[in-house]
C-alpha cells in the first residue's frame, strides 16, 4: 500500500510537472492510473480535479468550501480550478487528453461533450433524480440517456423600476400579468428619454413570447425543431408590435449592453432578465429600487426560458467511483441551499424550493415559473443558427420579416439534426 | 624568410601539397564558422520551427477534418473530411457560406477604403513634418506616431464611448442641427445610402439576384456606418507607423533635386508629383504592401465591435467564431488558409501594378 501511495504520489508529481510546463491555465494533472475502467477508481485517497466558471468570489469559496467538506468526509482530496474562459480550457484540457474530473457541464457544450464521448452518462447513478425539475433533467437527457445532474437554474422575469411604476400612476392591479396589460404599462412608462421596456436583442428573450403564445422550440419527443409554427410566429409578432410603437427598445439602440445596466441606468423603465440581475443591480446600482414579477402570461399561457448546467464528470477520469460521490454530494438539498443562499442560484431539485424562498423571498418570481421555464437549445451547431437569428431581432422595429426570420431559423436548426 | 614573395612562394607550395581536408570533420575555418553560424540560429530556428511551422502544418491538417477541439486531433479524434470545409465556405448554399461571403465584402470595402487613406494621409504626414520651417519636429512626429503605439482595444473602447448613439460624436452633431445614427449597429452601407439619397430606396429587381449567399444588393453595399467608424479609426491609428517611414524616405532624399526643380520653374505642387513621389516609390509599394496585409488580417477591433454589427466581422474574427464558439476549427483553419491564399494573390498582383524599380 505504501509503495503504492508513494508510486502514485511520484506520478502525479511527474505529470503535474509536464502539465505545469505545458499547459498555462496552471492546473495540476491528475493520477496516471492508465489501466482504471470507466467505472472503477477508488474511493478515497483519490486526487480529483475540478474546474468551474465562477462568477466571482463568493462562488469560489463556495465551491472550495463544498470541495473541502466532501473531501474531508471521505478522505480525498479535491483541487478546484477557477477558469477564466471555461470553454476554451476545458477543450484544450479535453483536447489534451487530461481533462478535469469533475467540471460545470455548460449548456452550450453540453452536446458537443457529448458526440466526442468526452462526457460519463452518471445519471442512472445520482440519488433521488426525479427530484430534479423535469426540463432540467430533459435537458442533460440523449438518447435517453441521463447524461449528468443538472446543478441550478435561472429563468427570465420582468424588473421593474419602482420610482418610474409610481411616477407614472400604475398600482399592483396594472401589473404586467397579460400580454395586453404589459403592452399598456410600457406605453406608460415611455417617454422623456426613457423607454417603457428594453430586453436583449436575442433568442433567449424573445424566446419567452413565443413559449407565451403557446409555442416551442422542439416537438416533444425531442426529434424536430418546430421554430415555424404558427404560434411561434404569434409570439414573435408581438414584440414586433411593441418594438414598432417605440414602447420595446434593445440595450444597443439605448447605447447599453444589457438589460440590467439599461435599467440601472434609468433608460429602461422594465427589463426582462435572469437571476443573475440580482447580484449585477446590488453591486453596480445599490440605489435603484425596483420589484420583479413573473413573466406575462399569453395566449398560450405562462411561459419563460430556463438556463441551466451541470456537473459534469470526464469519461476518461480514473477515478469515476470518487466523482459520482462527489456529485451526489454537491447535489444533496443541504448543498444545493447553500449555493443557492450564498451565490444566488436557484437549486435544481424542487424540495429544496420552499427552504430557498424563505431564505430568499426576492427570488420567488424566478422559481415559481419553473415549471413553465423551456430550457434552452443544446444542439450541436444551434449557436450558428441562433447568431444568424439573433443578429436580426434588432430590426424587428424596422425591417424584418418574423415570419421569414423563424423559417429561416427552422431552416438552420433542421440542418443539424441532419448531420 | 623575412621577403613576401619568399613567404608568399612557400604558402603557394604549402597550398598546392596539402591534400584537400578532410569530408566530414570540417576543421578548416571555415567549417568551424559554418558550425557556429548553426549553433547561433539554432535557438531561433527552434522557436520558429515549434511556434510557427509545427502549428501552420497542423492547421492546415486540421482544415481538412472536422475536428471539434474536444478531442485529441493526433491520435484520431478528428475524422478526415477532405475539401468539405472549404466546399462549405466557397460552393455549398448555407449558413457557413453566407456567413464567409459577408466577413470577405466586410474586410473588401474595409480594405478598399483604409488603405488609400492611410497611405495618403502618411504621406501628408511625413511631408509636413518633413518641411524645413518646421519647428518642435520631435513633437509632431510623437504626437502623430502615439495612436500607433497605444493599445488597439483601448482605442477601441475610447471609439465606443465616442459614438455611442448618445456620445460626444452625436451630442456635437445635434448642435448643428443634425441628428446622428446610432453610429455602430448602424448596417446600412455607405453606397445604399448615397443610392438612398437619389431615390433607390428599396433593392431594385436586378439587385435581389443571389451570388454565393448574398444578394447583389448586399455586394455593391459599401461599408455599412458601422465599418465607417471602424475606417475612420484605424487610418487615424495606423498611419503614425507609415509616415515614419515615409519621413525616413523623404530625409533621403537630396534637397538639391528639389531646388533644381525650383530654379527651372516648377512649383510645389509639380515638385512633389514629378520628383518626391517617383523617388519614394520603393517606400510607397512597402507601405501599400504592408497595409494590404494588415488589413486583410484586421481582428483586434472587429473583436469589440463586430458581435454588435453583423456588417462588421472579417473573416479572421470569422474564423475565430467559428473555432472557439461554434466548435467547427475545421471550418476555422480554411478560413484562415483561404485568406492566406487571398492575401498572397493580392500582394503579387500590387507588386506587378507598382514595382518597386524607378526604371520601369
Amino acid at each position: 500500500m505504501r509503495t503504492r501511495k508513494a508510486g502514485l504520489l511520484a506520478a502525479v508529481l511527474a505529470v503535474g510537472l509536464t502539465a505545469a510546463c505545458s499547459n498555462n491555465s496552471g492546473f495540476s494533472d491528475q493520477t496516471a492510473n492508465q489501466t482504471a475502467k470507466p467505472t472503477a477508481g477508488k474511493t478515497s485517497g483519490a486526487h480529483l480535479t475540478m474546474m468551474i466558471a465562477s462568477s466571482g468570489d463568493a462562488e469560489t469559496n463556495a465551491v472550495n468550501a463544498a470541495a473541502q467538506a466532501w473531501g474531508q468526509q471521505t478522505g480525498n482530496t479535491v483541487k478546484v480550478v477557477p477558469a477564466s474562459d471555461i470553454q476554451q480550457q476545458l477543450t484544450q484540457a479535453m483536447a489534451g487528453g487530461s481533462p478535469p474530473d469533475v467540471f460545470y457541464g455548460e449548456a452550450n457544450m453540453f452536446q458537443s461533450l457529448v458526440q466526442a464521448g468526452q462526457l460519463a452518462a452518471i445519471g442512472d447513478q445520482i440519488d433521488n433524480p426525479d427530484d430534479f425539475y423535469k426540463p432540467l433533467v430533459q435537458a442533460f437527457t440523449v438518447d435517453n440517456k441521463f447524461y449528468c445532474p443538472p446543478k441550478d437554474f435561472s429563468t427570465l422575469a420582468i424588473e421593474i423600476n419602482t420610482k418610474m411604476w409610481k411616477q407614472a400612476g400604475l398600482t399592483d392591479k396594472d401589473l404586467p400579468t397579460t400580454w395586453a396589460k404589459l403592452e399598456a404599462d410600457a406605453k406608460k412608462l415611455t417617454g422623456n428619454g426613457v423607454t417603457g421596456l428594453v430586453m436583449s436583442d436575442t433568442l433567449d428573450r424573445v424566446g419567452a413570447f413565443m413559449v407565451e403564445a403557446g409555442g416551442s422550440y422542439m416537438n416533444a419527443d425531442q426529434t424536430q425543431f418546430t421554430f415555424d409554427s404558427p404560434a411561434n410566429l404569434k409570439g414573435l409578432e408581438y414584440v414586433q408590435k411593441l418594438a414598432k410603437e417605440g414602447v420595446l427598445k434593445f440595450p444597443k439602440q439605448v447605447g447599453m449592453t444589457w438589460g440590467g445596466d439599461s435599467l440601472g441606468s434609468g433608460k429602461a423603465a422594465m427589463t426582462v432578465e435572469g437571476n443573475w440581475i440580482i447580484g449585477a443591480m446590488k453591486a453596480d446600482y445599490p440605489k435603484l429600487k425596483y420589484m420583479t414579477v413573473p413573466m406575462p402570461s399569453g395566449p398560450g399561457g405562462p411561459g419563460t426560458l430556463s438556463f441551466t448546467n451541470c456537473w459534469g464528470v470526464a469519461a476518461k477520469s480514473p477515478n469515476q467511483a470518487a466523482d459520482i460521490s462527489f456529485v451526489n454530494f454537491l447535489t444533496s438539498k443541504d448543498q444545493q441551499l447553500k449555493f443557492a443562499d450564498t451565490i444566488g442560484v436557484m437549486p435544481s431539485r424542487s424540495s429544496v424550493k420552499d427552504a430557498f424562498v424563505a431564505d430568499n423571498p426576492q427570488q420567488k418570481p424566478f422559481i415559481d415559473q419553473a415549471a413553465n421555464a423551456v430550457p434552452q437549445v443544446t444542439t450541436v451547431g444551434f449557436a450558428q443558427a441562433q447568431q444568424a437569428f439573433d443578429q436580426q431581432v434588432i430590426n424587428l422595429g424596422s425591417s424584418a420579416d418574423p415570419k421569414q426570420m423563424l423559417q429561416q431559423l427552422q431552416t438552420n436548426a433542421s440542418a443539424l439534426l441532419k448531420q | 624568410m623575412s621577403a613576401l614573395g619568399a613567404t608568399s612562394g612557400e604558402a603557394a607550395a604549402v597550398e598546392t601539397a596539402t591534400p584537400p581536408p578532410p569530408r566530414g570533420l570540417n576543421r578548416t575555418i571555415r567549417g568551424t564558422q559554418a558550425v557556429a553560424g548553426w549553433l547561433f540560429v539554432a535557438p531561433a530556428a527552434v522557436i520558429l520551427v515549434v511556434f510557427l511551422v509545427v502549428p501552420i502544418v497542423l492547421a492546415l491538417f486540421v482544415s481538412f477534418t472536422d475536428w471539434s477541439g474536444l478531442t485529441n486531433p493526433l491520435t484520431g479524434g478528428a475524422h478526415w473530411v477532405g475539401l468539405d470545409n472549404y466546399k462549405s465556405l466557397l460552393t455549398e448554399p448555407g449558413l457557413t457560406q453566407s456567413g464567409f461571403m459577408t466577413s470577405l465584402r466586410n474586410n473588401f470595402y474595409y480594405v478598399l477604403f483604409v488603405v488609400p487613406a492611410q497611405t495618403a494621409l502618411a504621406l501628408g504626414l511625413a511631408v509636413l513634418v518633413n518641411n524645413r520651417f518646421l519647428r518642435g519636429k520631435g513633437f509632431f512626429r510623437t504626437a502623430f506616431y502615439f495612436p500607433s503605439v497605444t493599445s488597439s482595444i483601448a482605442i477601441t473602447l475610447v471609439f465606443m464611448f465616442l459614438f455611442n448613439p448618445s456620445g460626444v460624436v452625436n451630442v456635437l452633431l445635434s448642435k448643428v442641427g443634425l441628428h446622428g445614427p446610432n453610429w455602430l449597429i448602424d448596417e446600412n452601407g455607405l453606397f445604399q445610402v448615397v443610392a438612398g439619397a437619389f431615390g433607390v430606396h428599396s433593392t431594385p429587381g436586378w439587385a435581389q439576384h443571389q451570388v454565393l449567399g448574398l444578394s447583389l444588393w448586399d455586394w455593391l453595399s459599401g461599408p455599412s456606418i458601422g465599418m465607417c467608424v471602424l475606417i475612420i479609426m484605424v487610418t487615424w491609428t495606423t498611419s503614425g507607423s507609415f509616415m515614419l517611414m515615409f519621413l525616413a524616405a523623404l530625409q533621403g532624399i537630396s534637397e538639391d533635386l528639389d531646388e533644381a526643380a525650383a530654379i527651372d520653374g516648377a512649383n510645389a505642387w509639380k515638385r512633389f508629383w514629378h520628383i518626391t513621389l517617383p523617388m519614394l516609390r520603393p517606400t510607397l509599394v512597402l507601405v501599400i504592401t504592408l497595409g494590404l496585409i494588415g488589413t486583410w488580417q484586421v481582428f483586434d477591433q472587429v473583436y469589440l465591435l463586430g458581435p454588435n454589427n453583423p456588417t462588421i466581422p472579417t473573416p479572421a474574427y470569422y474564423s475565430y467564431r467559428e473555432s472557439f464558439a461554434n466548435f467547427h476549427f475545421g471550418v476555422g483553419a480554411a478560413v484562415a488558409f483561404l485568406l492566406f491564399l487571398l492575401i498572397v494573390v493580392l500582394t503579387v498582383i500590387q507588386r506587378r501594378l507598382l514595382p518597386e524599380d524607378i526604371q520601369s
